[in-house]
């Protein structure tokens, strides 16, 4: 599903080596935690899974898509595999609800018959039914966020990468989120969540990868963050 | 592609215009603006331009006939100038005519005791280039029964400056105003869309090709294109037939004619809405140009 293999990533504007020797798997179903403090690369992952980056150096591969050779023309195909959730949520303010999360159907050419019936039911599996036609601004920071998780999730995708998605939010929105996002993968979506919020990586017994200085120092199954960030 | 993915691109390009107005608004009052001024330019051009030909056309050439052919012969050689190249238009005036101008012109007791035979027949004749007079002077010269041909070379050369002048800074007037105006459109419409550069990295993450995010820019650039053209049209409109009407019932009226608004309506109309839609579409997806490489 996600192979990195000896992945060095050098920002070409500042020469900054921002990723360095990143070696790991991610499998089909896996719920994974990446961790590490601000700055030592959990962005640059993210960036380089969606293809926003390349890489200097080493081999990415994503649902079957080898990103050292993708060409650009190409990223969308990659990018429609994928359900990407930010800390911002990073809604279109100028649609409801209900819009938002079409028009990442529209975006892959659905049928409108097929919008019809998933965008409800994705609404209804986050818990928004009755808010389709509200406005982002109207909405809480939890509900907005989970309008993001239902435009990730409205095309099926195989992975859905979570990048900060509790940042904005209070502790209890927090966990909701996490057992939201739990019950996804429990329907078969992969699901990889950036954080650093120890406290609630530690309440979930999961697969954490903590990366420090653009390197991954651990690796473990062990359901707790065992790495102390600053 | 499906229709009804066409039509929601469409539908989102429309929607787009309206969700943003005033960005929209601001589009398209800066098109038309630019557009009457260019207008504007090019018809006081075009006018100035037509007043040049009304004075060449009043610069005629003068052929005398050979006072020994017969009045018959005479007339006779009014095919053999109109054979000639360069000729517009050749008119015969007998002897008796051009003294009766004369009269006209003059003191009329300085005539009464001449002989209309004193004069000679002649014709007046227009140029349809004024810069070959010397050539078409030469030509007229040659035809047997001319006698002698007045032509005001000078006159021709100090037109042929004029225009040549006017052509020249026109040209770079509108070169430089045609730039200014792209310049200032394209940077207003990129304006607009730098507000949506948020929306066109969302479109980017959740997998839109560059061509699905174009699509409503590209509509949204062609309407208000085209509006910005049809209105600037109306307004050019509005602003040229109240000024001609100023200069026709005004003292200028007996010494200047204006160019009518139905002679330059149609290469106007096209020449806004292509400029309009040429701007609109254009620069919106140069505008977003930028944006796509996320």
């Amino acid at each position: 599903m996600v192979q990195m293999n000896d992945v060095k990533m050098v920002y070409e504007s500042s020469g900054m080596v921002a990723l360095e020797d990143i070696d790991f798997e991610i499998h089909e179903g896996e719920f994974v935690f990446l961790v590490g403090p601000s700055g030592s690369g959990k962005t640059t992952i993210i960036k380089l899974l969606t293809g926003e980056v390349q890489a200097a150096e080493g081999e990415i591969s994503v649902n079957g898509f080898d990103l050292r050779r993708l060409k650009r023309r190409k990223l969308p195909q990659l990018r429609r595999t994928l359900g990407v959730i930010f800390q911002d949520f990073r809604l279109i303010d100028k649609l409801t609800v209900y819009e938002n999360v079409a028009f990442a159907m529209h975006v892959v050419g659905a049928p409108k018959k097929e919008i019809d019936d998933r965008v409800p039911y994705v609404l209804e599996l986050v818990g928004l039914n009755g808010r389709e036609k509200r406005f982002p601004q109207e909405l809480s920071g939890g509900e907005q966020q989970r309008v993001a998780i239902a435009r990730a999730l409205v095309n099926n995708p195989r992975m859905i990468i979570a990048d900060e998605p509790t940042g904005n939010l209070d502790p209890v929105r927090s966990l909701e989120l996490m057992l939201l996002l739990e019950k996804i993968n429990a329907l078969g979506t992969t699901v990889l969540v950036v954080t650093h919020e120890k406290e609630l990586v530690n309440a979930f017994s999961k697969r954490v990868v903590a990366i420090d200085c653009g390197r991954v120092i651990s690796d473990g199954m062990d359901g707790y963050y065992s790495y102390e960030i600053e | 592609m499906k229709l009804n993915r066409i039509g929601y691109l469409i539908k989102s390009g429309f929607k787009g215009i309206f969700s943003h107005g005033l960005m929209s608004f601001a589009s398209v009052t800066i098109i038309m603006a630019c557009l009457i001024i260019m207008g504007s330019f090019s018809l006081l051009i075009v006018n100035i331009n037509n007043i040049i030909d009304d004075l060449e056309n009043e610069n005629e050439v003068v052929a005398f006939v050979d006072e020994n052919l017969s009045d018959e012969a005479a007339q006779a050689l009014q095919a053999d100038i109109e054979a000639l190249q360069n000729i517009s238009g050749v008119r015969f005036v007998s002897r008796e005519d051009a003294r009766t101008s004369f009269e006209e012109d003059y003191d009329k007791s300085l005539f009464s005791d001449i002989d209309s035979s004193v004069f000679r027949h002649r014709y007046v004749i227009n140029l349809a280039d004024i810069s070959l007079m010397g050539d078409t002077k030469a030509a007229l010269e040659s035809v047997d029964g001319i006698a002698k041909v007045n032509a005001h070379l000078e006159y021709a050369k100090g037109f042929i400056t004029v225009r040549n002048i006017v052509s020249v800074v026109s040209l770079v007037l509108i070169i430089l105003l045609t730039a200014v105006s792209l310049l200032i459109m394209t940077n207003t419409i990129k304006l607009a869309t730098f507000t949506r550069r948020e929306e066109i990295a969302i479109m980017k993450m959740v997998g839109a090709s560059n061509g699905f995010i174009r699509c409503p820019f590209v509509v949204e650039g062609l309407v208000l294109g085209l509006l910005g053209g049809g209105l600037a049209f109306l307004l050019e409109w509005g602003i040229y037939v109240l000024v001609c009407n100023k200069i026709v019932t005004g003292v200028t009226g007996t010494l200047i004619s204006v160019v009518a608004f139905s002679t330059v309506m149609w290469p106007l109309l096209i020449a806004f809405m292509a400029a309009g839609v040429l701007v609109g579409v254009i620069g919106g997806m140069t505008a977003i140009r930028n944006y796509l490489k996320v």
